[in-house]
């Protein structure tokens, strides 16, 4: 019995028959990351002894006949972005290299509620900047299918944990596709619910009008699982909504028939060949399923980039100042003076685009400039908004290319800022429109090693329900597999 | 090229970025280029728009306000646990004011 290429009831039923215990499985993915992690290096701090204790304790309540919580016994990655009370949080950063978090996220609490077994904390690009995880200030992580490639970012960490079986499921943070890009790099399933329906308090803030948290797993039946877990109004994040959360799985075996899906020209432009043929078979999966596909316009969609650095850039570098040695986190050496502390503790700590991500959101939001470019900024977004509520007055949901290139080797892109953001074209429009959205495994390229390619399907703001129910009919017509 | 040296020291200035000259003279054709590229948005005509700078979604309602009750918060040596130097209870800084 191979006890980390589970899913979270097959765990499940293992732990009610007293096939396997809690701790056995555990140890089997500890084991895993023994073996695997020194060429994939996903992780940047492993748990054992924490996860080993949570184990047992799950097997008492077991033994004890208690009833079990709906991911008891689930081993579970958290990208090092998001706090654990008494693990490390990095940000993959030498800015926090030495932090502790001194509480939980709520996203952490409520999984380690229902009996996630926390892992280790993932690498990912610093401060959740960037797209290939190559961004991390200790070490890149590599791409289960072809180590030579990028895992994506900046959940890279967490989505090649998943992939290569060193956890069932994973948290990562998505700001502009950091949770659907890698999910699609890596060939696992990753999620980011509507903005606001998971609590973000204990996430270290990169953007807060777009930051989310969301999960990946290697199947949809399991991100449905966790985010039922997941979602729900949070008094600690006054921007958590507070609207009822359905039972996302139980409704996922409902029939996608007659499902109106729009599919918008703009996102099938300047994409790899490769790419767009394997989603134009996913297209024509959909349509076996008896979904009506309709041709739709996203007329702003060669905006959103621009829009999307603008925004981004503008409130990292508001939420970033405060770091600067006084409290928590890195502090320069030598100094001279206050102001000349900060200027060489963020000159040190922190990492070259996570700088020039700063510098662009100062000069976008200093005088004279915030009319032109923030603002303006602020104006496109409310364009592309609405040009989803235009399109889903006609159709159920969206299906576009998750990505537009497949995943690149380490260093190809690291030179060019630029062409580095305008690859997260199919991801940003859907955070600055606040919609959910979801990457499933679509097929793969055809070169040696294969690489994956992902679907993106987009729904209605708090439409998780019919995302991963179109979702789930997809992944079991399409018989797309998932393997690393 | 739009941007120029002295715009780069001006804006690390502004974010407390102390930047090497090595630094400046790789980070201005970068962000030159960037800040090029989203003058894009001006192709757009947004008199009449409203500027979006929240996500606000009529089904979340208005956030709901939490009764004004003390709760637990971190320890004195919890928020000081992660302190590059402290003493007295308190985070330690560079002297701010001089005595004369």
């Amino acid at each position: 019995m191979e006890l980390t290429n589970l899913s979270i009831s097959a765990i499940q039923d293992l732990l009610t028959r007293r096939q396997a215990s809690a701790e056995e499985v555990a140890c089997a993915h500890l084991d895993a990351i023994q073996q695997k992690d020194a060429a994939v290096r996903a992780y940047l701090a492993v748990a054992g002894e924490r996860a080993i204790e949570q184990a047992r304790a799950m097997d008492r309540r077991l033994a004890a006949g208690e009833p079990l919580g709906p991911l008891a016994g689930v081993p579970m990655a958290v990208k090092d972005v998001i706090l654990i009370r008494g693990l490390p949080n990095t940000c993959a950063s030498k800015m926090l290299e030495n932090f502790t978090a001194p509480y939980s996220a709520t996203a952490v609490e409520r999984l380690e509620q229902a009996g996630a077994i926390v892992l280790g904390k993932t690498n990912c690009d610093e401060f959740a900047m960037g797209s290939s995880t190559e961004n991390s200030a200790f070490f890149p992580t590599r791409n289960p299918h072809d180590l030579a490639r990028v895992p994506g970012g900046s959940s890279g960490g967490s989505a090649a944990a998943v992939a290569a079986r060193m956890a069932t499921v994973a948290l990562g943070s998505d700001t502009g596709g950091s949770i659907r890009q890698p999910a699609m790099f890596c060939g696992v399933v990753g999620m980011m619910g509507t903005y606001g329906r998971v609590s973000r308090y204990g996430l270290v803030a990169f953007a807060s009008s777009l930051d989310h948290i969301g999960p990946f797993a290697r199947s949809v039946r399991d991100v449905a699982r966790v985010l039922s877990v997941l979602a729900g109004g949070d008094p600690l994040d006054s921007t958590s909504a507070v609207v009822p959360v359905p039972d996302y799985e139980a409704t996922l075996e409902g029939s996608v028939q007659g499902f109106k899906v729009g599919v918008p020209e703009e996102y099938f432009k300047g994409l790899s060949p490769e790419i767009g043929d394997n989603i134009q078979k996913g297209i024509d999966v959909l349509k076996t399923l008896g979904c009506e596909i309709v041709s739709i316009r996203l007329p702003h969609t060669e905006y959103a980039i621009a829009c999307y650095y603008i925004i981004c850039t503008a409130e990292a570098s508001s939420n970033l100042a405060r770091y600067d040695g006084a409290r928590y986190g890195f502090r320069a050496g030598e100094y001279s003076g206050l102001r000349d502390m900060y200027k060489k503790t963020r000159d040190r700590g922190f990492g070259a685009e996570v700088k020039r991500r700063i510098m662009l959101g100062t000069y976008v939001l200093s005088s004279g400039y915030y009319d032109a470019y923030y603002l303006k900024a602020q104006k496109v977004r409310a364009l592309i908004a609405r040009d989803f509520v235009e399109a889903f007055d006609e159709v159920d949901a969206i299906v576009t290319p998750t990505s537009p290139i497949p995943p690149f080797k380490l260093g190809e892109r690291v030179d060019d800022p630029l062409q580095m953001y305008l690859a997260d074209i199919y991801t940003v429009t859907a955070s600055l429109a606040g919609i959910p959205g979801i990457s499933v495994p679509c097929g793969k390229t055809r070169g040696h090693p294969p690489l994956p390619v992902g679907m993106q399907i987009l729904t209605r703001h708090f439409d998780e329900a019919r995302l991963l129910q179109l979702a789930y009919a997809f992944e079991k017509a399409g018989g797309f597999e998932i393997s690393a | 090229m739009a941007l120029t040296e002295k715009d780069v020291r001006y804006v690390a200035e502004l974010a407390h970025l102390e930047l090497t000259e090595e630094e400046i003279r790789r980070f201005l054709p970068q962000l030159d280029s960037v800040l090029q590229y989203v003058q894009k948005l001006n192709e757009l005509d947004t008199a009449r728009v409203e500027p979006m700078a929240q996500v606000t979604l009529a089904e979340a309602g208005n956030p709901p306000l939490r009764t004004d009750q003390a709760r637990r918060g971190l320890t004195q040596d919890e928020a000081l646990g992660n302190s590059p130097e402290q003493g007295g209870g308190c985070f330690k800084v560079p002297k701010v004011i001089e005595r004369e």
